[in-house]
């Protein structure tokens, strides 16, 4: 073997957002001739770091060196002048124009403008590494593969030799998969060095030469993927079991709560995103959904609370009191509240849809209430009052109950949000990433919180990332794995492991 | 050494400034205003040569300086302020209805439709209520109209409102050539001259006072529409955030249509108070514009009618002094149009140094080492 050369050097990069670190002094390295996946889960700044390098980012502290050379890395420009080209998941492409067009786009040419010349040499640079595409076809013409492709030539045509793909498979059929990956190794055989960002095991294996796994913002390890297995890579990412010491108690005489029968659901493109689900959750249970984020966490829950329209499937809601089978498929918001169906939803995007930033805190509370009554007028004393209670039942820190919640912390703005939801004693509680962003902290406020909900008889349905925190909270879990069901286990039985490798499941070519 | 460019962070960086304090930001907003009249003075030494004080003077004048003109500046003021209260409650559900030029026109045709048509059929009594629901009728309509594609279709109502503008101004046109008054001077004339029938009254002896007293009410059930009733609250909600709307169960497109439609009639009732209030005829640029001045009124206000009291004051004020000095010093109208643009200028971008913070750089650290 070739002594390694190193294209691009990580040292001591740090980036944080506000109070959130997203990557903590990694140190890596890119060689030539190399391809190398950069594997982790979700949130553990995979996309962070490689945005450092193609320019979007600004690191806080540390160096980036390319051909051992220190750079700063200011815009996709400067990353551009070192030859570095980022394939992102979103393509940005002109719908109306071709291949060719699209390629040449805003490149400035000394010796003139000329397209013939121009498709010639990138005719050339396909030949040299494989690419099959008709440069004349427009883009809104094209495949998702077609426009991938298109992406990939247009930053080899203009110079690049560091390649960074962002999740590309994500939106290739297997076959697909197989000619992209083809490609890449060509162009390794020609000396480029190429990163892909992933979190799918089987395809780290099978591509990639070296394998960078961080974990929680940090550079955990690296290995030569000939010396490594499925089993050590879900070890490396999700990492030695902690123990948190989230009390569980042992549910109460758990009943059918909601019943979820194949359930389906296909987004704006078409695309199946959830596909046939089933499940129960029972009163007095938390139930964990874990999966790689995109796994169909989000529309599941928006389809019991009634934002997703589904193309198949039936909810049953088992009224408590009456005994009554309610079908909650495809009723609006208020519908099921009508039913007498107390439902809290804790939503992932706590102020885009949970809350509004704008608002006060007062104002916020009413977002559940303000409807009652027949009065044309608003009635701020009982949401005042609850502001005030849960201000200092769950100690948020606020100047007052009038600060808009925008001027709270992500801590103080979940438990407003927790808090409201709660407050109306329901029978249903979903969250979504509770914790995301919170400290340790407001992280076990919330966890007791679940806790007291499960105790006082709720069904919790609960959607997380953190694998320590489903194992130690939840009753049984659930895992996601591209929009189906690849596993339940029970939470006091299951380990890491085979969770982590049920989420990286993917059976064959699951996506259209 | 394109190297060693590189190496620095970015000279100005901007960061969002969330937690200025209330009075900091209206100091800021007085600097600026103080600022704008300095540049202001430079400006008018620069291109006239006459004393910048005896200008401002005259331009006060221009507002105060007679009972005639503060009555007709304050009557200025409350069309400006009435439109500016329609298009409020649009914009606060980030609604871009710009097009109250035309909702405003369409419900001064509807009362001059009724003025004309109905002057011997309807004793005053019955005919000033007919005019005021033709004319919120007619506002309603225009609004409505977007509103419906809107809601069903997603239309952008930007373009929409804007079309329906010209639609009102050519049926305004058309009008004006059939009720053509005497013919062929392309006018209507003054309406009902003689008989002052469908005129709103003058009371007290004041012939603006109902107008005034008519915004003011106006003005109030605004401000409690948009604070204290639910559908005050509705509309800030479907502002700030539609996902939010939907996760509690608000029917966004019904707060569309029923918003827009609130929003019209406000309009319309504009249009009598400029047609039946005021001029006593119709023409096909009679609005002059304040549907699109009002949408600066309410966005400077940010949307409170409290304070678009103050913000349609100075701009009827600026509009009002830039022609008196255009005037008594024989200016052409651009120098205070330019006036006015410098004013407006500081004022608005008075609000960027109240929203961001400026960084300037502050390390050095690569260029040290070398």
């Amino acid at each position: 073997m070739k002594p390694a050369v190193p294209a691009i050097e990580l040292r001591g990069i740090t980036k944080t957002f506000g109070k959130v670190v997203a990557n903590k002094n990694v140190d890596l390295t890119v060689n030539r001739g190399e391809i190398l996946s950069v594997l982790g889960e979700n949130g553990s700044g995979k996309t962070t770091l490689m945005n450092m390098i193609s320019g979007i980012y600004y690191p806080d502290s540390g160096e980036i060196l390319v051909d051992g050379k220190e750079v700063s890395i200011r815009s996709p420009k400067d990353a551009f002048d070192l030859k570095i080209g980022m394939i992102h998941q979103h393509f940005k492409l002109v719908d109306i124009f071709t291949a060719t067009e699209n390629i040449i786009l805003g490149l400035k040419d000394e010796k003139g403008f000329d397209v013939k010349r121009a498709s010639a040499e990138i005719k050339e640079t396909c030949e040299k590494y494989g690419f099959e595409i008709d440069l004349n076809k427009k883009i809104y013409e094209m495949s998702v593969s077609e426009k991938q492709t298109v992406e990939i030539v247009k930053v080899l045509y203009r110079g690049a030799d560091i390649l960074i793909l962002d999740e590309p498979t994500a939106v290739l059929t297997p076959q697909e998969t197989q000619t992209l990956f083809s490609v890449l190794r060509t162009m390794r055989d020609y000396g480029n060095a190429i990163v892909i960002i992933t979190h799918k095991l089987h395809e780290v294996l099978e591509l990639s030469d070296r394998v960078a796994v961080l974990r929680k913002g940090e550079h955990v390890g690296s290995v030569v993927t000939a010396q490594a297995d499925e089993s050590s890579l879900t070890q490396m990412m999700v990492g030695k079991k902690i123990s948190l010491d989230i009390e569980r108690s042992e549910p109460k005489n758990p009943t059918d709560r909601l019943v979820v029968e194949n359930l389906n659901c296909v987004n704006r493109e078409g695309v199946k995103v959830i596909e046939d689900i089933s499940f129960t959750a029972r009163a007095g249970e938390i139930l964990g959904i874990a999966g790689v984020s995109g796994s169909g966490q989000r529309e599941l829950l928006e389809a019991i609370a009634g934002l997703q329209k589904l193309t198949d499937g039936k909810i049953t809601y088992i009224n408590p009191k009456t005994g009554t089978h309610d079908n909650l498929r495809n009723k609006t918001p208020l519908q099921i509240r009508n039913l007498g169906v107390r439902l809290s939803f804790v939503p992932e995007d706590r102020l885009g849809m949970g809350l509004v930033g704008n608002m006060d805190i007062i104002d916020n509370m009413m977002l559940r209430s303000y409807q009652k009554g027949h009065s044309l007028f608003l009635q701020r004393k009982a949401p005042r009052d609850l502001a005030e209670r849960i201000i200092s039942e769950l100690d948020v820190v606020t100047p007052d109950a009038n600060t808009p919640v925008r001027r709270l912390s992500g801590g103080n703005v979940q438990k407003v949000l927790v808090g409201r939801e709660i407050s109306s004693a329901p029978t249903v509680l979903m969250v979504a990433y509770p914790v995301r962003g919170l400290d340790i902290n407001s992280s076990y406020t919330i966890y007791n919180l679940l806790n007291r909900q499960k105790d006082s008889g709720t069904a919790v349905i609960f959607v997380g990332e953190d694998l320590d925190v489903l194992i130690e909270l939840c009753d049984k879990i659930l895992i996601l794995c591209g929009g189906k069901i690849s596993g339940i286990v029970d939470g006091r039985t299951a380990t890491k492991e085979e969770i982590g490798l049920a989420m990286t499941k993917y059976s064959g070519g699951e996506r259209e | 050494m394109k190297n060693s460019k590189n190496l620095s962070e970015p000279l100005i960086r901007l960061s969002k400034n969330d937690a200025m304090p209330p009075w900091k930001a209206w100091c800021v907003r007085a600097g600026a205003v103080v600022a704008a009249f300095i540049v202001c003075a430079f400006i008018i030494v620069i291109l006239t040569g006459y004393n910048p004080i005896e200008v401002y003077v005259a331009m006060f004048k221009g507002s105060f300086g007679t009972s005639g003109k503060f009555w007709f500046m304050l009557q200025k003021t409350a069309i400006l302020l009435c439109i500016s209260l329609a298009v409020t409650p649009a914009f606060k559900m980030r609604f871009w209805n710009i097009g109250a030029e035309g909702q405003v026109l369409v419900g001064g045709l509807a009362t001059a439709a009724c003025m004309i048509y109905l002057d011997d059929a309807l004793p005053t009594v019955l005919l000033i209520p007919v005019m005021i629901a033709a004319s919120v009728l007619a506002g309603i309509i225009w609004a409505l109209i977007p509103a419906v594609f809107k809601a069903t279709f997603n239309t952008n109502e930007t373009l929409f409102t804007l079309m329906m503008n010209y639609v009102a101004i050519q049926l305004v046109s058309c009008f004006v050539t059939i009720w053509e008054k005497p013919k062929g001077s392309n006018t209507v004339g003054i309406i009902n001259a003689m008989s002052e029938i469908g005129w709103l009254p003058t009371i007290f002896g004041k012939k603006y006072l109902l107008n005034v007293i008519i915004v003011i009410g106006i003005t109030i059930f605004m401000y409690i529409y948009l604070k204290y009733s639910k559908h005050g609250y509705e509309i800030s909600v479907v502002g700030e955030s539609e996902n939010t709307a939907k996760y509690i169960g608000i029917n966004v497109k019904k707060v569309i249509m029923r918003t827009m439609a609130l929003s019209g009639a406000i309009c319309g009732v504009a249009g009598l108070l400029i047609i039946a209030g005021t001029n006593h005829t119709i023409s096909s640029n009679i609005v002059g514009g304040q549907g699109f001045t009002a949408i600066m009124v309410s966005w400077l206000a940010k949307f409170n009618p409290a304070v678009m009291v103050l913000t349609s004051f100075i701009l009827t004020f600026l509009g009002r002094g830039a022609s008196e000095i255009a005037t008594t010093f024989r200016l052409n109208e651009s120098i205070s149009e330019i006036l006015t643009g410098v004013i407006l200028f500081f004022i608005i971008g008075s609000e960027f140094f109240i929203n961001y913070k400026i960084n300037f750089r502050t390390k050095h650290i690569e260029e040290d080492k070398k």
